[in-house]
């Protein structure tokens, strides 16, 4: 392989694996896209390439540089292509304020959206409920602070914030449907509904958002296996 | 208190704080040093920090940055003309920042449960901590720093933990030194700078700190 392609090990359920892809989009950057089929076991190549964690999302570039974890991976492509459009913030406190979001809903609100679908009990159910619209609340203030009236938390054009919350869309949307409520609320979050709308149908997003109901079936299935293993567990 | 002026809401036994001190020293940026009691937060921490309410708190030109590896980047890039922590090439960043994740996602928990819990869920976690370390050693390589020649951003979010290493050597009943022993050379040689040196409690207080605690959790 050339020293300068570039090659992105994925899989087109995972909010995280497309996170790269939107940011080499925005660069417009070729790549090579490999789906890597996770539950049918994971291949010589992403093993060889992340021995850590064995995990997608993975961006290879050239013969010789794995890239790892998903956010590390955005801001290696803002830096490595330093002559596109800028993803990061140029600020360094805007810097560490679309940090510190990034984090937040890798580490607290993702993990509450995915525990409604398998909360025991209504209670535990509500708890989770209550914790992913708390979270929306703190990101429309954020949206309203950091994007200073334009159409993105990175202001004119989509940045760094806007692919690592964006990227939850998808499995958002499918929480919705499962539990027929609306999460994303014009009357609550009107700035993130309008914001959703337009990061959707970005150029360099649309062809990576996985298809709602596609994705929906998908979390039938996972759902499913989670539920089994859980009941195999209490069995033992 | 001026605008210009830097403080820090910190936690002394506290390893993420230690992170953010060890770069500011490196940078050698005078800040207000202001400790925190944790069961009695103080209006600033909450005002600062009203997502986590955790420490460390840094506050620049009246603004807060929270969590403490944005906080070590951002100290970096504020003042990028002394002592670097992260490296200019991308590559070398993007390793940097693995490796500083990496730390921030296994040292803390496994070290926790290394004091907290006994038997072979603690036998499990001492296993999965030396190997932790050991992947660190094989990163480490022959370098006199994760940072190469200098002291860089791995070194800062790591090397807090040394302070804590007796703590779970005497809880955990092991020597982190007989498994790892090119990892406790890197400490040792990060405790001859005074960045770190002056930024590190000693590791007494920190296993009375440990014992306080087991009594207060009722922790055998």
């Amino acid at each position: 392989m050339a020293t300068n392609e570039v090659k992105v090990l994925g899989s087109w359920p995972s909010p995280y694996a497309m996170r790269p892809r939107i940011a080499l989009n925005l660069k417009s950057l070729t790549y090579e896209y490999i789906e890597e089929k996770l539950w049918e076991g994971k291949s010589e190549l992403l093993l060889q390439s992340n021995p850590v964690y064995k995990k997608i999302p993975v961006l290879i570039h050239g013969d010789n540089k794995p890239i790892c974890e998903s956010l590390i991976i955005v801001q290696y492509i803002d830096e490595a292509w330093s002559s596109g459009p800028s993803i990061l913030p140029s600020d360094p406190c805007e810097r560490a304020v679309a940090r510190f979001w990034a984090a937040y809903l890798d580490d607290k609100w993702f993990p509450a959206v995915k525990s409604i679908g398998v909360a025991k009990g209504e209670e535990a159910k509500k708890a989770a409920i209550a914790q992913v619209e708390e979270g929306l609340a703190l990101m429309e203030e954020a949206y309203d602070k950091c994007s200073k009236g334009k159409g993105y938390f990175g202001g004119d054009e989509v940045g760094y914030l806007d692919i690592a919350f964006g990227s939850f869309l998808g499995w958002l949307r499918v929480t919705e449907k499962f539990n027929a409520m609306k999460l994303l609320d014009e009357g609550k979050t009107p700035g993130l509904v309008k914001w959703a709308d337009r990061f959707c149908s970005h150029a360099a997003v649309k062809d990576v958002m996985p298809d709602t109901d596609k994705l929906a079936e998908f979390g039938k299935f996972v759902i499913a296996k989670i539920r089994a293993a859980g009941a195999a567990a209490e069995m033992h | 208190m001026g605008d210009e002026d830097v403080v820090l809401l910190d936690f002394w036994p506290s390893p993420f704080g230690m992170r953010v001190r060890i770069a500011l020293a490196e940078k050698e940026i005078k800040y207000e040093y202001k400790e925190e009691d944790l069961r009695n937060k103080s209006d600033l921490l909450l005002k600062m920090n009203p997502i986590h309410k955790k420490i460390p708190v840094l506050i620049y030109n009246g603004k807060p940055v929270c969590e403490s590896l944005i906080q070590v980047q951002y100290i970096d890039e504020i003042w990028p003309h002394k002592s670097p922590l992260l490296p200019t090439d991308p590559y070398q960043r993007a390793i940097a920042r693995f490796w500083g994740d990496f730390v921030d996602k296994k040292i803390y928990d496994l070290g926790r449960k290394v004091w907290t819990t006994k038997g072979e869920e603690q036998e499990a976690a001492k296993k999965e901590f030396i190997e932790c370390l050991k992947l660190l050693e094989g990163e480490l390589g022959n370098k006199a720093y994760f940072g190469g020649e200098n002291l860089g951003y791995v070194d800062a979010v790591l090397v807090p933990f040394y302070s804590w290493f007796y703590a779970y050597e005497k809880c955990g009943n092991f020597s982190i030194e007989r498994e790892c022993p090119k990892l406790i050379a890197w400490a040792k040689r990060c405790m001859e700078k005074d960045s770190v040196s002056k930024s590190l409690p000693d590791q007494d207080k920190i296993y009375d700190f440990v014992l306080h605690l087991k009594k207060v959790f009722g922790i055998e």
